[in-house]
């Protein structure tokens, strides 16, 4: 803290967040369980990511078969087939596709308004403070699951509009063939976005408080009071100064994000109200799944395995990465 | 403390009437009307319907309107199920829900407060491992994934339990739903308990009584347990929100004759009166919940009575 308090510039806080992050990686490292998880988490995701972008590479998801109904994994599919033929391989991995973005994203939007939210909050203070807190805990109060249902239900027809916007937007005048085919390719993911507003308008809360009490803490610090006698604005100061400090907490707990939000997609799409068939998602297929988990249990098994191991592992790794940013906690 | 208590109450009511004005709002925003699917009803039968439901004033007299019926204790008749009034869907209903959240609740307190413990009595042990392994099980593992599971095997293969169906008499039906709706909580709570026992007996006290000659049995109980609890006292509020959210998938896996089931056929058909009555109630649960859970950490902890 001394080297910043002497210099506010730049270098002195990138300087003191290398050592912070060294050290913190040094930790980690040593940690198995979240490594472990590191590796197959980011097997999971670059496969999820890559795999149904190469051409050939998986068989068409959708693509139905109705004589080879509930077959047993052989070569041509690693997993078996679904009870309409369906490439259960290929499927996890499409379906993987979007549990994944959906939780990627989703966490990216609440996780921002949940930083801007809290460093205003707390950087200002004063009846600002109170009322945006005041905000907060009455949105706490708020049955989560029963809103976010609500909100999702409210946006989703919705989005056939955005779809056509899209499609105007990136089409413009080409004819009508391709107009088709781009709506094809954009419609997946627009019917993704009432879920990315409804979670990710809720599930900020818990992180803006962490962030108010982080940039509590880091404003009284002489190298704020050096900033500010430098005449830097109170944006430059709150976004370059404060909050590089409080980045930490905000890692470890979007880490903790991740998982929960992926669980309520896959709730949502449970119970019918999130990602809609032919769209699939890991809580699709597990809900298929346990519907047909009489006739064919490697329906539920096989989504449900990957989908609690992502889990698993983002949990490991958050719970590593909180030991390791927050040297009081590794102590017990 | 007593002005404290008295401004959360009031808090309570400030988020009673948020809530009734967002789903309101939303449900209204919904683009398909209660009545616009049938085009079959004729344009004078449609505007005497609606003049019946009271849907053809503007918005806000509807708001006001519904708004004052609310606090009166009417919400008022159902759209989807020909006037039935919501009051007696929901006294159907409700206790099948309540009964469950609260047998689930009840497995959550006996499964992780003891394992939260017990854990932290024997820190880096076996046990500590195992029960924080089995903690982290109950976190990742969805419901709608252990609740079939469950289900298959206790039901299906080992013929112990029924595997679906709900008698409100009959325990042996509420076992499976219940375990499966409280693991995830249990498992938060063991870890919470955990957490909090350590730091409880890291204290000076501790020590103090070990050198008195305490057994170690009776420092956990009684001298430990009060203050190492905080922490989980203070999750059970939200975590009772969470189970009345989470039963609405508990009774869609076992199939049981609970609130829920009516909440998502409301929204699927945006039936406001019965939505807006679920809402309302687990919110008013929630609020409760909360409040139960600030007076007990009062209770456990006098520290917060005198500020």
């Amino acid at each position: 803290m001394s080297t910043a308090a002497v210099n506010p510039s730049a270098p002195a806080v990138i300087e003191k967040g290398s050592s912070l992050w060294a050290d913190a990686w040094r930790r980690l490292s040593k940690n198995r369980a979240a490594m472990i998880s590191l590796f197959l988490l980011a097997a999971i995701f670059l496969s999820c990511l890559i795999l149904p972008a190469i051409p050939g590479f998986l068989s068409d998801p959708g693509a139905q078969n109705l004589e080879m109904k509930n077959f047993p994994p052989s070569k041509e599919h690693y997993f078996g087939t679904d009870h309409l033929g369906r490439d259960l391989f290929s499927r996890i991995f499409y379906g993987g596709r979007v549990s994944i973005m959906v939780g990627l994203i989703t966490t990216f939007v609440s996780v921002s308004i949940g930083i801007t939210w809290g460093a205003i909050s707390g950087y200002v203070g004063g009846r600002l403070d109170a009322l945006m807190m005041r905000i907060v805990d009455i949105l706490y109060a708020l049955p989560f699951l029963v809103i976010v249902i609500l909100l999702g239900a409210v946006l989703t027809p919705q989005t056939e509009k955005l779809t056509e916007f899209t499609v105007k937007l990136f089409a413009g005048s080409a004819d009508t063939a391709s107009v088709n085919e781009m709506r094809t390719t954009i419609e997946p993911f627009t019917t993704l976005v009432p879920l990315f507003i409804a979670i990710g308008a809720l599930s900020w809360l818990t992180i803006s408080r962490i962030v108010r009490a982080q940039v509590q803490s880091v404003a009284k610090l002489e190298f704020v009071e050096a900033a500010r006698s430098l005449g830097l604005s109170h944006s430059r100061i709150l976004f370059r100064q404060i909050l590089p400090n409080t980045l930490g907490p905000i890692i470890v707990y979007t880490t903790l994000t991740i998982p929960g939000v992926m669980l309520f997609e896959a709730t949502l799409s449970f119970l019918g109200l999130g990602v809609k068939p032919p769209n699939s998602s890991w809580g699709i297929l597990i809900e298929e799944g346990a519907n047909r988990m009489l006739s064919n249990p490697r329906l539920l098994l096989f989504p449900a395995l990957f989908f609690s191991t992502t889990l698993f592992a983002l949990n490991f790794l958050g719970d590593g990465l909180r030991d390791a940013l927050d040297p009081k906690s590794s102590k017990d | 403390m007593f002005r404290n208590l008295i401004q959360r109450l009031l808090q309570g009511l400030v988020v009673l009437l948020v809530l009734f004005t967002i789903t309101f709002f939303l449900v209204k925003a919904m683009p398909y009307g209660p009545f616009q699917q049938e085009k079959a009803v004729p344009e004078h039968i449609r505007a005497k319907v609606n003049a019946y439901y009271g849907l053809d004033q503007p918005i806000y007299v509807q708001y006001f309107k519904r708004l004052t019926n609310f606090i009166k204790g009417d919400p008022g008749l159902s759209l989807r199920l020909e006037g039935r009034p919501v009051t007696e869907i929901i006294s159907q209903a409700f206790p099948t829900s309540l009964q469950l959240g609260i047998s689930a609740m009840t497995v959550a307190l006996c499964v992780g407060i003891p394992l939260g413990t017990l854990a932290a009595a024997r820190k880096n042990s076996l046990i500590d491992f195992g029960s924080m392994a089995l903690a982290m099980i109950g976190i990742c593992l969805p419901a709608f994934v252990i609740g079939p599971v469950l289900a298959e095997f206790f039901g299906q293969r080992l013929k112990l339990l029924p595997a679906v169906g709900w008698e409100p008499a009959d325990p042996r039906t509420w076992i499976l739903p219940a375990v499966t709706l409280g693991l995830g909580t249990a498992a938060y709570l063991s870890r919470l308990t955990r957490a909090g026992m350590l730091e409880t007996l890291s204290q000076d006290f501790v020590r103090t009584a070990k050198a008195k000659g305490v057994p170690g049995g009776r420092i956990l109980v009684r001298h430990c347990l009060r203050g190492g609890l905080i922490p989980a006292v203070a999750y059970i509020g939200p975590a009772f929100a969470g189970l009345i959210s989470g039963s609405v998938v508990i009774e869609t896996v076992f199939q049981l004759p609970g609130l829920g089931q009516h909440f998502i056929k409301a929204i699927e058909t945006s039936d406001e009166p019965v939505i807006l009555a679920c809402v309302m109630l687990y919110g008013t649960l929630i609020i409760i919940a909360n409040f139960v859970t600030d007076l007990v950490s009062l209770w456990l902890n006098p520290r917060l009575r005198t500020r």
